[in-house]
């Protein structure tokens, strides 16, 4: 398909049709050695110098678990909600330079985790088949022809990452659209980050994310036939490449033919996928239980004390403040991403208006929050909600808090901010209007927009002729009740 | 000399580790080129081993309990910086960066490793014709194979060239070429001794073993080279074996089974000489006290077919690293696909690649549970027939090789008739229990024969107890 | 006798193991290998429905390492004896196909 039809492709339409997607994420565990041997597990380093007999696959080598490795991965399963259970692991036979054995160890039959749920900010569960533990591979550098696979002269092959520890976590096909997907990655990878299991970044490769993608009807129960989309670095990539995917696959059913099921690879820089191999070409992995270890089966008690050294989680978090301020988990997301939350709880069991403190920190307080404490926010969030301040006093006097910290009773009055009293007001109100007569006629008799525009106009002036002091809602209710007159 | 008589003289200062040494070189220079039993003999390294083990010792330090002892080792074993082949042309000149475990305790025990053994290539086969450096021939009769998989360590004990030698036992490899170099081997239990270092055949089955000319030889080995090594997953959690200190209780009262799945009675293929020595085995037991009766392990019929599904499999997946991209000669071709299978075709054998077909198929979609799936579960038929014949038996016993040595070239143009030689020494690999071989009397052609004495897992003491006996009633001495 | 293994079969075995077999070759492996899939058939008789499969001889579980790193490993002395290396690394001929 050449790029024309590549640009037409990306403006079709989607009525009628629902995308269904499902996320296979790998992770690097935070680990000091690697999977299977006591080399270093390190990013960067010369190549090839955390390597070993084992990591390099020599012959007479042999694999010993990393216990670690084991502790992380029911870390995961456990913040996952799946069950843990007995795991064996598996050889995964193919070849390929960077896997230095022909096989990579992994696990098959009988993962380590399985059948849990991730929720999303926005409520929604979405289900995780299973997250299992496998070995990562070393990574190949292609010299000549711009690092291309295809044009390259000949290859390097550095062996420092072959062998790091990996969990493979498989979510359901319950995903419905790019923003879905990425949320789902964002919410997983603060879970991982938040538990310790892995650095999750995303740019870096400690964070993969190969994507399933197939479309329906509406009101279809049945799924489609789906690809799989794999070259993915980032979330901007993920969401462009299953809009572009959805599309491709629509317009192939819309126009008489089948989806044939294949794995592509996405192309950054042309923005779409090409086809890899079809499901005939797939590899005969030729899965068997690895002779070389054991099975594990984790004691009752071992994951019991994992599961209480886990911290609170992003989902435990977001229902705990939003419970505390009596609105949907959904509006406390963006708080909790901040990690904002245990202070917004401070604030608020010193009194803080339990609104107030969400619409700050969401809106004013998006660069952090400084030297200002939970004691100090809290009551300014009631000097702002009896009156005493403006709601652009309180911005004022905020950003002063997180500048320097203090109490804003002090700023409030240092900054001259006193509360206006309302017969005051109205005398200025009065004079502004009867110094543009022409604009209070336009104000008085205009329609919603010309009201609206005249009330900025005479709430400009006003805030102009008090320094800010007045409070603009206040203006505006005298402006209304005077024009009723 | 034995080796426990080398190891208390050189230790005592009687004599020197270096006159030992010289003595078991000049043998290996006068008849290797005729038994082809190395595929290189590290003659100097082994001097200078020797000269430091007599300053060591001259200085006032106690050494291990092999002080001195020569050993030779299969050439399927990593010796740092010492070049290991595996009998293959895709190994050759390869030099591992690390020891074997079993070779480290060896030096700790002050052993002098005289050289690298020839062996079927990769282990495959039973009777080193396979090896891609030429066939070893058997001392007692240089026209005859020694036997395989590890021929060469079989051979170079019975030549005299070391009183000792390491070999490994996947089906028999250590048990049926001490049969017919008429030398005592032994397959341990699975697990007692580390496989990190022994380049794997088929990994739920190889283990490293001693040949010697004695039993006693033989367990000292055994002891030196077991116990848990953190580096294999498989390896069981015990200590080193003792085996010395119940090694000359005799078999009072022992109840002693003669597998009639394994006799003449059960296989055709046994011959005749053969079944008469296991009648007189069972004489000397009976005589030394021992209770003799027929017993039963049903299921080893089935351990043949099993064994060529299971160790082909991991095999194919254990041979997949030899691409020529790491280690080892490279074929390089115009891509790294191309250039993986050019070094591997050129490489590998045609033994080799017969089990790496095999392996790949009965793995491959739609034949799994056909084959290997099957398989492993015939394997717990296997163990648990063994399991009810343990109950009524301490030991159990068998022939180690259903012939005596065979002429090189007999068995070659087909494949199975080569497999049949293991079909008494299979099943104990598939049950992970110990047996080992103990020459006993010859068979019409005044060739070596040898007896199995197999135990359940663990029971290696008991095992040797048993052996020791047999040993003692063939009036074989050292040659 | 029934062919237990077909020349198809083998030519497409040899390829997943990366082996090139002459004509002649896949006829021979062909018919040996048909042999001794043939006398592995004996199982086939056998019902082991209700048998677990062994992996192991033993049932040795939760065999763990502690995440510590290892003694230092010489890699110098792999790559003096590689094939090909190059700013120490494994330099292999171009690779075709994706990971």
């Amino acid at each position: 398909m050449n790029l024309k039809a590549v640009k037409e492709l990306n403006s079709l339409e989607m009525d009628g049709w629902e995308t269904v997607i499902g996320l296979e994420v790998h992770a690097e565990l935070a680990t000091k050695t690697k999977m299977f041997s006591s080399a270093l597990n390190s990013f960067g380093g010369e190549p090839n110098s955390n390597t070993d007999p084992v990591s390099l696959g020599l012959p007479g080598s042999l694999p010993v678990l990393n216990e670690k490795a084991v502790e992380l991965a029911i870390r995961v399963g456990l913040a996952l909600n799946c069950q843990v259970q007995k795991s064996v692991f598996a050889r995964k036979n193919y070849f390929y330079p960077d896997m230095p054995k022909a096989y990579q160890i992994s696990q098959f039959d009988l993962p380590i985790n399985k059948e849990g749920w991730l929720e999303l900010p926005d409520g929604r569960r979405i289900g995780i088949e299973r997250a299992h533990l496998e070995e990562d591979t070393g990574k190949i550098t292609h010299v000549g022809g711009g690092g291309r696979i295809h044009e390259a002269s000949y290859s390097l092959i550095d062996y420092n990452r072959s062998g790091v520890p990996l969990i493979e976590i498989v979510g359901a096909p319950d995903l419905r659209g790019p923003d879905d997907a990425r949320d789902y990655v964002s919410e997983l990878r603060s879970i991982l980050v938040t538990i310790g299991a892995s650095d999750g970044k995303m740019e870096e490769g400690s964070l993969r994310v190969d994507c399933n993608v197939s479309v329906r009807r509406d009101e279809t129960e049945e799924l489609g036939t789906r690809c799989e989309i794999k070259n993915i670095n980032s979330l901007r990539s993920l969401g462009r490449a299953i809009e572009y995917e959805a599309k491709r696959q629509i317009e192939i059913i819309e126009s008489g033919q089948e989806v044939e099921q294949q794995t592509r690879h996405w192309d950054e820089a042309e923005g779409r996928t090409h086809k890899l191999r079809s499901k005939e070409e797939a590899f005969d992995y030729r899965y068997f239980p690895e002779p070389d270890l054991v099975p594990v089966e984790p004691s009752e008690e071992w994951v019991k004390e994992i599961a209480n050294s886990l911290p609170p989680l992003p989902r435990d978090r977001r229902h705990l403040l939003a419970d505390s301020i009596g609105v949907e988990p959904t509006e406390t997301s963006l708080i909790v991403q901040r990690n904002l939350d245990t202070f917004a709880l401070q604030a608020i069991s010193s009194n803080a208006d339990k609104n107030r403190v969400l619409v700050h920190l969401e809106n004013n307080l998006a660069d952090g929050i400084g030297k200002l404490t939970p004691e100090a926010f809290a009551s300014l969030t009631v000097m702002e909600t009896n009156g005493e301040l403006t709601a652009t006093q309180t911005k004022t006097v905020l950003a002063d808090l997180v500048e320097s910290g203090g109490d804003p009773q002090e700023i409030a009055k240092s900054h001259g901010f006193e509360s206006m009293d309302n017969s005051e007001l109205e005398e200025i109100v009065d004079r502004i209007i009867s110094e543009n007569s022409d604009d209070w006629l336009s104000y008085i008799n205009g329609d919603e927009t010309e009201r609206k525009k005249k009330s900025g106009f005479f709430v400009g002036l006003i805030m102009k002729e008090t320094s800010g002091q007045a409070d603009g809602k206040i203006v505006n209710q005298i402006l209304s009740a005077k024009a009723e007159n | 000399m034995e080796a426990t008589e080398i190891a208390e003289k050189v230790s005592s200062g009687e004599v020197s580790a270096r006159s030992v040494v010289e003595h078991h070189i000049e043998t290996i220079n006068k008849i290797e080129s005729d038994v082809n039993a190395f595929n290189l003999v590290t003659a100097e390294q082994a001097l200078i081993d020797a000269d430091e083990i007599d300053s060591k010792i001259a200085s006032g330090e106690t050494l291990g309990p092999l002080a001195g002892v020569p050993i030779s080792i299969k050439d399927n074993l990593c010796t740092r910086g010492v070049e290991t082949t595996c009998s293959s042309k895709i190994l050759e000149g390869w030099k591992p960066p690390y020891n074997a475990t079993v070779i480290e305790k060896l030096k700790e025990a002050g052993a002098v490793v005289m050289g690298k053994t020839n062996l079927d290539e990769f282990a495959m086969g039973s009777s080193t014709e396979n090896s891609a450096f030429g066939p070893t021939r058997n001392p007692h009769n240089l026209e005859l194979v020694p036997g395989g998989s590890s021929g060469g360590s079989a051979a170079a004990v019975a030549a005299g060239f070391s009183p000792l030698a390491l070999g490994s036992d996947t089906g028999g490899s250590i048990r049926q070429p001490a049969a017919l170099c008429g030398v005592v081997g032994v397959k341990p239990t699975y697990g007692r001794v580390s496989r990190y270092g022994l380049v794997a055949f088929a990994s739920s089955l190889d283990q490293v073993g001693p040949f010697a000319n004695t039993v006693s030889d033989a367990a000292l080995t055994l002891e030196v080279i077991s116990g848990h090594d953190p580096r294999d997953s498989t390896s069981i959690p015990e200590k080193p074996l003792n085996i010395s200190e119940v090694l000359n209780q005799g078999v009072d009262g022992m109840r002693i089974g003669v597998i009639e799945e394994l006799s003449g009675k059960g296989l055709e293929g046994i011959s005749p000489d053969v079944s008469s020595r296991v009648e007189e085995a069972i004489k000397v037991f009976s005589n030394a006290g021992a209770i003799v009766e027929s017993a039963s392990v049903p299921a080893s019929i089935y351990g043949l077919s099993a064994y060529y599904v299971i160790a082909p499999a991991e095999a194919s997946s254990n041979l997949a690293r030899y691409d020529g991209i790491r280690f080892g000669p490279r074929t390089e071709a115009a891509t790294t696909a191309e250039t993986m299978t050019a070094t591997r075709t050129k490489g590998f054998g045609d033994e080799v690649k017969r089990r790496i077909m095999l392996g790949t198929y009965a793995l491959s979609a739609g034949y799994y549970d056909a084959y290997y799936g099957k398989s492993q579960r015939v394997r717990t038929l296997i163990m648990n027939d063994f399991a009810k014949a343990y109950e009524k038996f301490d030991i159990l016993i068998s022939p180690t090789a259903p012939t005596t040595a065979f002429p090189l070239g007999d068995k070659t143009a087909d494949p199975m008739q080569m497999y049949l030689q293991d079909v008494c020494t299979i099943p104990s690999n598939l049950a992970g229990h110990p047996a080992m071989s103990v020459p006993f009397g010859f068979g019409e052609d005044g060739m070596p024969v040898g007896i199995q004495i197999l135990a359940p897992a663990m029971a290696e003491r008991e095992m040797f107890q048993a052996a020791k006996v047999l040993e003692s009633e063939s009036g074989k001495g050292i040659e | 006798m029934v062919q237990r293994i077909s020349r198809e079969e083998v030519a497409h075995v040899a390829r997943l193991a990366q082996l090139a077999l002459s004509e002649d070759e896949l006829d021979a492996f062909t018919s040996q290998l048909a042999a001794v899939l043939d006398h592995a058939a004996d199982l086939e008789a056998l019902n082991v429905d209700d048998v677990e499969p062994s992996t192991h001889p033993f049932p040795l579980k939760n065999v763990l390492r502690g995440d510590e790193p290892g003694e230092g490993f010489e890699v110098e002395e792999v790559l003096e004896v590689a094939p090909k290396v190059e700013e120490r690394q494994f330099r292999v001929p171009p690779i075709l196909g994706e990971s």
